[in-house]
Formats: C-alpha cells, structure tokens, sequence
C-alpha cells in the first residue's frame, strides 16, 4: 500500500481535487468518525463542553463530532485546500493555516485536550534538508509548544500510522521529552486492517480532582465492529486471482529480486546484494 | 473565522519573539456576526482562563463596548455578563484583516476566515 505522505508534502498532496475526495469519499468519513470517537473515549473528558486543539483538522470531519458533543474547538492543518472545504461545510470551529512542525503560539494552558487523527506520520518526512526541518526539530517544537497549550491534567490522543518501530520510537521519545507522560495504545492488535495506534500523551501526573495517577487505557481486542469494507474486497479480489492464474511455484530473478528490494525497504537487515548470480538458472547436470 | 474566544489564546509564535507579544492587534477588520447557541456552562469554565484586558480591549478595537473594564465578581451567576460576554467570545468573527504582532510586528494576514500562521524559515524558532 502507498503511503500518501511518501508522495509529497501535505499541502501539496491534499491540493483542491484530493481535499474533495478524500471529504466526500463515504468510507474515510465513517473511519474517520470511529477514529474520532474513539480518540474522544481516550480522551476521556470530565464532564461538560471542553475547549478542544484539533490538529490536522483538514476539511473538518472530526470537528463536526466534536460539535455534536458539544465541544468548542480549534483547528490547526497546513493544506489551504482542505480548510476551505471546511468552510464550506460551515464547521463550527475556528480554523488556522498552520504548520504543525513550526510550533504554536497558543497561550499556556489554553486547551482542555488535544485530538488528531492521521497526522503525526506527516511529520516523519523532512521536506528540505535545512536543520530547522528535521523530523526530530519538527516533532521538538510540535510537542513542546503543544504542551505549553494544554491546561494540566488534561491529555492528547493522537491516531497515526507509524511506518516503523523506528518511527514510534522516535516521536514517543520526542514527546517524552518534551514533558508528556503516557504511552501507546494498540487497537486490534492482532487483526491487519482494523489495527489502529493511538500515542496518548498526559500533560501532569494525576487526574484534576481526583489525586490519582493517570492510567494508560487499554487497547481493544477481538473482532473489530462494524462493517470492514477492506477484508471484503480483499477476499473476493484473492478469489478472482486464484481463478484467473494458478500460484506459480518457480521463482525467477524478477521475484527474487522484488522481494530482496522489498526487504530492504523495510529495513531488514542481510539482505543479499544483488549480483549476476542472482537467480541464475542451474545447469541441468548439477 | 477568528474569534475572540481563539484570538485570546493566540501570541505570536516568531522565533525569539517571547515578551509583549499578546494580544496581536486587529488591523483592516472585517467583521462578521454569527449566532451560536447559548452555553453557560462553558462560559463559566472558560473564564478563568481568559486575559480580560485582552478580551476587552480587542473587543473594543472591533466596535464592540458591551464588556466592563472589570469583569463583576458574580460573573458565574451574572446571566446579563454572560450573554454580553457569550457575544463577544464566540459570535463576533473576523473575516478578512490582519492581525499584528506588537512586539515583532509580524502580520498574520486573515483570509475568508482562515489567519495565516504560517512562518518564513528564518522565523522558525531553533530546538
């Protein structure tokens, strides 16, 4: 699978045409409400409307579930695209063109929680190679100026598709750094498609009013609800091409080397280099 | 779609700007009234939060007087205040203008509703 964030920056890759589609598309809009709800049960409010950072707030998908709940919001995100979709759509929330990697400039304690849903992946790609936009100064400055801005005892949920351990590692360490506490929560663990990370970050140690120590909530496990477009589509198209051609048990040179090239992409290590004997074909007399 | 509400949280964010840069001023204005549903509940859970001065005082540059100089003492059961005051926070919008830092004099422009908050590299603060 492609990840957009490979392709290019994001005020870039979510230019006018993909900020429609990827807003009108009924499939992103009911994963990005179960992700959103489940970040706001993370999140786990007292009681009463909240003020609410929504980072990577795009067209405003999330922001209107946070009006429902009755929340007064802000919403941060760098392509111009995707907030003018928003404003089309009248979400209630004040919007900022903003990029999260800069920092923001919100007053200490400002907000009562912080949300943000497949975003923090963007900030692993360094778009120019000057110091200042490193993915490691980048996360710096989000994750400490975003915990300047929320008020004590109140937390940040934040959904993302890492690409690698290296990469939780990485911003998990940043954040820790930065004075959060709290740590990753793993969805569905064990299911391939309905596996979702949520890094949930504590700004203080303990629950305002309650005097005790925040607890990491747990992860679901089991059959993942509701209705899982993708297994579907996955089961019928392996059908159609058992069908259409027998599995091949010979592997040439192209699938060697396909596979060893996919290995290195995802960082294994020992992985043969590629030479002339590479899949060559035995003589017959061996 | 700048509200008071936001713009009361918002300081300036430039690299080595770090006093006197709250509030940002108004320049060029326009503004826009929008009804929302009233919350006094919210309303009185915020208000710790709030810099009055601020507040008013950047009311009082979008032509807006209807806030003391002094919040009352009452203000958690001044339902007069509170509407006065849910007014101002969230139904008074900045459409178009610039908002403009008094330290550094940086301009955040504010387009159809949207400020710009995007900085230049060399006002990116360093690690």
């Amino acid at each position: 699978m492609s990840r957009p964030e490979f392709e290019a920056p994001p005020e870039i890759y979510y230019g006018d045409e993909e900020a429609k589609k990827y807003t009108s598309n009924t499939r992103n809009q009911e994963i990005q409400a179960q992700m959103t709800d489940r970040a706001l049960e993370l999140l786990s409010l007292p009681p009463g409307p909240a003020m609410l950072l929504d980072i990577g707030c795009g067209s405003g998908l999330s922001g209107e579930i946070l009006d429902e709940e009755g929340h007064v919001w802000v919403g941060v995100d760098i392509a111009p695209s995707m907030l003018e979709v928003a404003l089309e759509r009248e979400v209630e929330g004040d919007l900022f063109l903003q990029d999260i990697g800069q920092g923001f400039g919100f007053r200490p304690g400002s907000f009562d929680g912080a949300i943000s849903i497949s975003v923090l992946q963007w900030l692993c790609n360094a778009d120019t190679t000057s110091p200042t936009s490193s993915p490691y100064a980048r996360l710096t400055r989000f994750f400490t100026t975003l915990h300047a801005s929320l008020s004590n005892g109140s937390k940040a949920v934040f959904q993302f598709y890492p690409q690698n351990d290296d990469q939780i590692q990485l911003i998990m360490g940043v954040a820790l750094k930065a004075g959060f506490t709290g740590g990753l929560v793993v969805d569905y663990p064990n299911s391939k498609k309905a596996k979702k990370y949520f890094l949930c970050l504590f700004v203080g140690g303990s629950v305002p009013g309650k005097g005790r120590q925040q607890q990491l909530p747990q992860g679901l496990t089991g059959e993942p609800e509701g209705i899982q477009y993708e297994k579907r589509r996955t089961e019928n198209s392996n059908e159609r091409g058992r069908k259409d051609k027998k599995r091949r048990n010979i592997k040439d040179k192209e699938w060697i080397l396909k596979k060893k090239d996919l290995y290195r992409r995802r960082g294994k290590e020992d992985v043969p280099r590629d030479s002339k004997y590479t899949g060559r074909r035995r003589k017959p007399i061996f | 779609m700048v509200r008071l509400i936001t713009h009361n949280l918002l300081a300036c964010h430039v690299k080595g700007c770090d006093s006197n840069n709250f509030p940002l001023t108004f320049s060029d204005a326009e503004v826009e009234i929008r009804e929302t549903e009233y919350n006094a509940e919210f309303l009185k859970g915020f208000f710790p939060k709030l810099e009055w001065k601020a507040l008013v005082d950047s009311a009082r540059q979008l032509g807006d007087v209807s806030l003391p100089e002094t919040p009352p003492i009452d203000y958690d059961s001044n339902e007069e205040f509170l509407r006065a005051l849910h007014h101002v926070l969230l139904e008074i919008h900045v459409q178009e203008g610039s908002m403009i830092c008094p330290n550094c004099k940086h301009v955040y422009r504010i387009q159809s509703g949207i400020p710009n908050m995007l900085l230049a590299e060399h006002e990116v603060a360093g690690r």
